[in-house]
């Protein structure tokens, strides 16, 4: 099947060959941190994560959403679903080689990655993640594949699949309940010292995950002959509805419980996102921009007036994509280092070096993206011209 | 697609259970320890080694200076000249920084900006030797967390685990930037974690730590187990202090804030 992706548009070409050049951009300024070391990134003793660990924790949640296709799909039997839980599927897989990208990205010394295998530590969540990032990267492309190509020969999907796919389930829930562990758990760190820390994880997922499929789908409808239709598109964007509320609540009672205990420590971290402390606050105009479009996205989505518009939906699905990545993306992770543990304020702020690998890692997953999704599409096409479209 | 989808999955089924097989075996069997330094007859031995640090003994700026002068040098800290790269074992800072849950704006005069001389707690229960994907950072059976600077791969989730921010990382080279050499102690590269050792390499001798030999008796070293040992005698006579100890994790490093009167 993957010979689809080797004929294609002029177009689709181009696209290709652009994400090439931008990979080799940023393979470049790779080889430079690679022989410099991650001085060249904006980290510091003390904002000792930043950027590419960000990335890595918003991009596990776009990885997780695609249950929220499957469990519609095969567990409620959610029929209008089948023609795009593939997009889905697809996704996670582009998403979880990104987070993989990124975790070899903020790697000290990436050429002992081995370690990980060779001396395994299962008392450190990171151990976990490592299982069950590369697990559900395995789960998605067994699953998409042979579903995709049982698709194609018009057969249903081998009865093997079935359980592989009931498993998915909990994994997608695991994955990012282990990342968020990976930060909810340490002392000393009141910023994510919070027991509903992987809750906001999920939420906030399962809200960006589907705002993304969405837009992807309408690019898809534009682009090709395959329309992902209208009521599928809808009950994505009821799930990013229902989820971006629950992921600005559970903020909220973060919020709430910082201020009204009054805790110093556990009110620090928001007062530098978003009002400074100490006189500096870099982020502070980042984090209310992602506070402002959460709040338009809510409103446009909550109304079915305008969620019904595609046009609107597809605004506010950006708007809530850019808000939760500055949240998890940004914010949360150097919310969590600021200020350090002698309440001292060292801020970051990334480096273009480490901009340019950033940018690179996202095209090396829109390639994945773009190959998987042609060779899905062209499955779909083929069906549409003739005529044996069977969902 | 040369291989068949069906080999394919054969193949990848049983090499995921090759990976498991050895992963096991390492895991239960030849377990790989981390690098240790090996104890002579001669070498100091604990059950549990510990830090009191006198602050009471530490008048001058020159006081800090030389424990931290004394220990970077022999462990070839590197020197940045920058915040942003800063690689430090020991250091100081104020009471108020050093001790943010002791806020007290009614302390005796000049408590408050009083320095305290810092370094790895070596805890009991430590969060950094908890949260290590490799076992890098380790305990040791005479309680000192040890780092094995060639095991690490510089994820850095001991920084983040840290609440005591004793860890540095060699975000660059540090070996341009070591002052002068010392030969004895390996030097680091780029990409690992390193912190405070208590000296392991000079316990291993029969020597005490170096801060110690220098410090004019502001820092005591001892086996906290024995009640005769000299930490002991005088955490039993003085009221001290640990760096957040709510939060459980067990510093072993003692600090004697106040004056003679207060004992």
């Amino acid at each position: 099947m993957l010979e689809k992706a080797l004929t294609g548009s002029r177009r689709y070409w181009g696209w290709i060959f652009f994400l090439l050049a931008v990979i080799g951009v940023g393979f470049i300024f790779y080889l430079r941190q690679f022989a410099y070391g991650l001085g060249i990134t904006g980290m510091s003793r003390d904002v000792s994560w930043g950027l590419y660990i960000g990335q890595f924790t918003f991009l596990v949640g776009v990885a997780a959403s695609a249950v929220m296709l499957v469990i519609p799909y095969y567990l409620h039997d959610f029929k209008k679903f089948g023609k795009i839980v593939i997009l889905g599927e697809f996704l996670a897989v582009a998403a979880v080689v990104m987070c993989m990208l990124f975790i070899m990205a903020d790697m000290g010394q990436p050429m002992r990655v081995m370690n990980l295998v060779l001396h395994p530590s299962p008392k450190s969540i990171m151990f976990w993640d490592a299982i069950v990032l590369n697990g559900y990267l395995l789960l998605n492309i067994v699953i998409g594949w042979n579903t995709l190509e049982a698709d194609r020969k018009e057969v249903p999907p081998p009865t093997w699949l079935k359980p592989l796919i009931y498993l998915s389930i909990p994994w997608a829930i695991s994955i990012h309940t282990v990342t968020a562990f990976l930060y909810a758990g340490l002392p000393g760190r009141p910023f994510w010292l919070s027991a509903i820390m992987a809750a906001r994880f999920l939420a906030s997922a399962f809200a960006a995950g589907p705002a993304l499929l969405i837009i992807l789908a309408l690019i898809v409808r534009k682009l090709t002959k395959f329309d992902p239709g209208k009521e599928p598109i809808q009950a994505l964007g009821k799930i990013v509805t229902y989820a971006i509320i629950a992921s600005t609540f559970f903020l909220g009672l973060e919020v709430f419980t910082a201020f009204y205990s009054k805790i110093p420590g556990h009110m620090a971290s928001f007062q530098y996102l978003y009002a400074g402390l100490d006189g500096v606050g870099k982020l502070v105009p980042m984090m209310w921009l992602s506070t402002i479009l959460a709040v338009v996205a809510i409103i446009l989505l909550v109304n079915p007036n305008t969620r019904k518009n595609e046009s609107i939906l597809a605004f506010a699905c950006v708007a809530a994509f850019i808000s939760l990545w500055i949240d998890k993306g940004l914010g949360l992770i150097v919310g969590g280092f600021v200020p350090n543990p002698f309440e001292r304020v060292t801020e970051y702020w990334p480096t273009l070096p480490e901009t340019v690998i950033t940018i690179g890692v996202w095209a090396i997953g829109l390639l994945v993206l773009t190959v998987l999704y042609k060779v899905a599409i062209s499955i779909r096409e083929a069906q549409i011209e003739s005529g044996s479209n069977t969902h | 697609m040369s291989i068949s989808r069906r080999d394919f999955l054969k193949l990848a089924g049983i090499s995921s259970l090759g990976i498991g097989f050895s992963a096991t075996d390492l895991l239960w069997k030849n377990r790989a320890e981390a690098v240790e330094y090996m104890s002579s007859p001669k070498g100091l031995t604990a059950k549990r080694w510990a830090m009191v640090v006198d602050l009471r003994k530490f008048k001058t700026e020159e006081d800090y200076k030389r424990v931290i002068d004394a220990c970077h040098y022999i462990h070839n800290v590197p020197d940045f000249g920058n915040l942003k790269d800063e690689v430090k074992w020991i250091w100081t800072d104020t009471f108020e920084h050093v001790f943010p849950f002791q806020k007290n704006e009614y302390l005796p005069e000049g408590v408050q900006e009083k320095k305290a001389v810092l370094f790895c707690n070596h805890c009991d229960n430590p969060p950094c030797v908890r949260v290590c994907p490799t076992q890098a950072t380790f305990k040791r059976k005479d309680g000192i967390v040890a780092q094995d600077y060639h095991r690490c791969i510089g994820c850095r989730f001991c920084m983040a685990a840290c609440p005591f921010g004793s860890r540095s990382f060699n975000w660059r080279d540090p070996r341009p930037f070591i002052k002068r050499l010392y030969p004895k102690f390996p030097t680091r590269t780029k990409g690992v974690v390193e912190k405070c050792n208590f000296c392991v390499e000079r316990l291993a001798k029969g020597l005490g730590p170096k801060c110690v030999e220098v410090s004019n008796g502001g820092l005591i070293f001892g086996d906290l187990s024995d009640p005769e040992s000299e930490v002991r005698k005088i955490l039993s006579k003085h009221y001290s202090l640990r760096r957040k100890a709510e939060l459980g994790t067990r510093p072993s490093v003692f600090y004697i804030i106040g004056g003679d009167e207060d004992a």
